[in-house]
């Protein structure tokens, strides 16, 4: 029998990450994310699972990462100032190809910004914030319900490809409470461990390399420097680096419609809104009163890789209506793909659109 | 078994400059580590970056080459998750007391069960020789060329006030005592931390007047002081002169640890 709760967003998104099976978290406390921590330290040790609380959030990455490597499936989560800190151990993971999950409950910023406040600031952060080419996959929930059904498919995406995962919500979506159905059963997808005769980076034929887990014989050697497919340091060699960055890159961005979750509402319509997060709560509300029958509705679960064969389902678009908590993150790369008008409608300090702001929107660009 | 058979054969040469000390430091740990009876497949070895933190490559366990100044974050990640490994850091004095200054303390404080060997040579040798928080007072680096004007941190003394379980310091010149007492340190249950000070002939020695590795080697051998003399010249009142290291083990104690094996 399916369960009904009454949870705040960040609570559901640690119970998702328990229902997923992590074992590992490792964090540092910050607003408006702790309350992610709080609830693992209260639930781990009951399930024989491990809580750390690091010293700064760069020691919580390396420390997941670390963890990661036993086999474990690992989380941290932190908001804006501690996002950038984690940068340099994001680009560690992404380069050795190390499973994790990072929720980031976005706030305010530039610097330390607003704390108390919702924004989607670092939706091109999580995509390019460490040095150098890689990709990354990143879901943006826009309810509490999506906090735990996200955060655990998370997991499975992180085993599967082998990269950070990145679970963007926002300071609105982590605090609300609203009735949550807790699934009876998750899927499970499990890490493809490395098999014998197989070197340890060395890709299968959907270019991610089997699992080598510390502790199983493998002798792996891990390192952030370029590698080869042994993982021996291969730093001057500009072959074995090209073609290791350009599968960095391709096991996602080639996996992208595998990826994608999004919803297409009115597809004929000639005015389409795209929206992912907090923002999607004001599109729905704008839509379910009916405000302009004409108006298309793309709503993003993952941004990156970003899925833009969505936006082709719309073949009669004329114009492309993006609301952001952020100055046009993700209308910006909606414009690279699209030969119509792209409107950017920001919208900072830390409230979302009100329905009849983005009325007023629709009717000027209609 | 012998210190030998840990080796990755397949990745010689390795990258050590003639007359560096690290090699020697290595085997001296790969010594007290074979003697340890330690199945390859249960033991990692982790650094963070440096000409120290090269070691793990050279190792024929899992091991995890990690970002500057992080190894010990990254193992005690390791440490938490799989206690059943047994997990050795190398690290050096750039790495350990500069950019992982803090993960240093917070390691020591949680006396995590790891074993720490920090290869001190004074000096950021894989950059091109820059001074570093060992560097001593007046000493010549490229980013020291009138002489260093900072104080130098004492390493030992830093995990000993954080709360490691084990430390001692030895040199590459006294190898028999530091293999015994990175054995000491991987027996004791708890943070140890083992400084091993070393010569670093192509970037500190070239610079600081040591024409010949062993005069580099020499000058370790007379300025290393015994802990026990230290003490007696202490208590009879004599000076320490500022420019020798004390040498020995320097802590044992029992405080309760994290991580250890179940």
């Amino acid at each position: 029998m399916t369960k009904t709760e009454f949870w705040q967003g960040n609570t559901a998104c640690a119970e998702g990450a328990l229902a997923a099976g992590c074992t590992f978290f490792g964090g540092y406390p910050i607003t408006p994310s702790t309350e992610v921590a709080e609830h693992m330290a209260l639930k781990l040790p009951k399930k024989k699972g491990i809580f750390v609380q690091m010293e700064d959030e760069i020691a919580s990455m390396a420390a997941i990462i670390g963890a990661a490597w036993t086999g474990a499936r690992v989380m941290t989560a932190t908001s804006g100032p501690g996002f950038s800190l984690m940068m340099e151990n994001i680009g560690f993971a992404a380069m050795t190809e190390t499973p994790c999950v990072i929720v980031n409950i976005q706030r305010g910023g530039p610097s330390t910004g607003q704390p108390t406040m919702a924004a989607q600031g670092d939706m091109l952060q999580c995509r390019f914030g460490s040095h150098g080419d890689y990709s990354i996959i990143a879901l943006c929930p826009a309810s509490v319900q999506e906090m735990y059904e996200l955060t655990a498919r998370a997991f499975n995406l992180a085993d599967q490809y082998r990269v950070p995962v990145f679970l963007m919500a926002d300071e609105i979506v982590g605090h609300m409470r609203e009735r949550i159905t807790i699934p009876e059963n998750l899927e499970h997808i499990s890490r493809r461990e490395l098999v014998p005769g197989r070197l340890p980076f060395q890709a299968e034929n959907d270019l991610i390399p089997g699992f080598a887990t510390f502790g199983k014989g493998h002798g792996v050697h891990v390192t952030g420097l370029t590698h080869d497919e042994r993982g021996y340091p291969c730093a001057t060699n500009p072959g074995v680096h090209a073609a290791l960055v350009q599968r960095l890159v391709h096991k996602i961005e080639d996996a992208t419609n595998a990826i994608a979750d999004y919803d297409v509402i009115n597809p004929d319509a000639g005015q389409v809104v795209v929206a992912y997060g907090a923002p999607v709560r004001t599109v729905q509300q704008v839509l379910h009163d009916g405000g302009g029958t004409d108006t298309g509705f793309l709503r993003l679960r993952t941004v990156w890789p970003f899925p833009k064969d969505a936006l082709e389902k719309f073949s009669n678009a004329q114009v492309f209506v993006v609301p952001e908590l952020n100055m046009g993150q993700i209308a910006r790369e909606i414009e690279r793909h699209v030969k119509v008008p792209v409107i950017s409608l920001p919208r900072l300090g830390g409230d979302l659109h009100t329905p009849a702001e983005l009325i007023k929107a629709l009717e000027a660009h209609a | 078994m012998t210190f030998e058979d840990w080796f990755r054969k397949d990745r010689l040469p390795h990258i050590y400059c003639a007359g560096c000390g690290n090699g020697t430091i290595i085997n001296c740990t790969l010594g007290a580590v074979d003697a340890m009876g330690w199945k390859k497949e249960q033991t990692v070895f982790i650094s963070g970056i440096g000409c120290s933190s090269r070691a793990p490559g050279y190792i024929m366990t899992d091991s995890l080459h990690t970002t500057h100044g992080r190894a010990l974050a990254f193992a005690t990640g390791v440490k938490l998750a799989n206690p059943a490994l047994n997990i050795v850091v190398f690290t050096g004095d750039g790495d350990l007391a500069a950019i992982g200054g803090n993960h240093f303390i917070h390691a020591c404080r949680r006396n995590i069960d790891i074993t720490v060997i920090c290869m001190n040579n004074q000096i950021y040798g894989m950059t091109g020789g820059q001074g570093s928080p060992t560097t001593p007072k007046g000493r010549l680096s490229t980013t020291t060329p009138y002489g260093s004007a900072e104080p130098a941190f004492d390493l030992c003394e830093l995990a000993i006030a954080a709360g490691a379980n084990y430390v001692a310091r030895w040199t590459s010149y006294h190898v028999r005592e530091l293999e015994r007492a990175v054995k000491a340190g991987l027996e004791n249950p708890g943070f140890s931390f083992i400084e091993a000070m070393t010569q670093c002939p192509t970037n500190f020695g070239r610079r600081n007047k040591f024409k010949q590795v062993a005069d580099q080697v020499e000058y370790i051998k007379t300025h290393a002081l015994l802990k026990a003399k230290r003490d007696r010249m202490i208590e009879q009142g004599e000076k320490v002169a500022d420019d020798l290291f004390v040498i020995g083990e320097l802590a044992r104690r029992n405080r309760p640890a994290m991580g250890v094996k179940p």
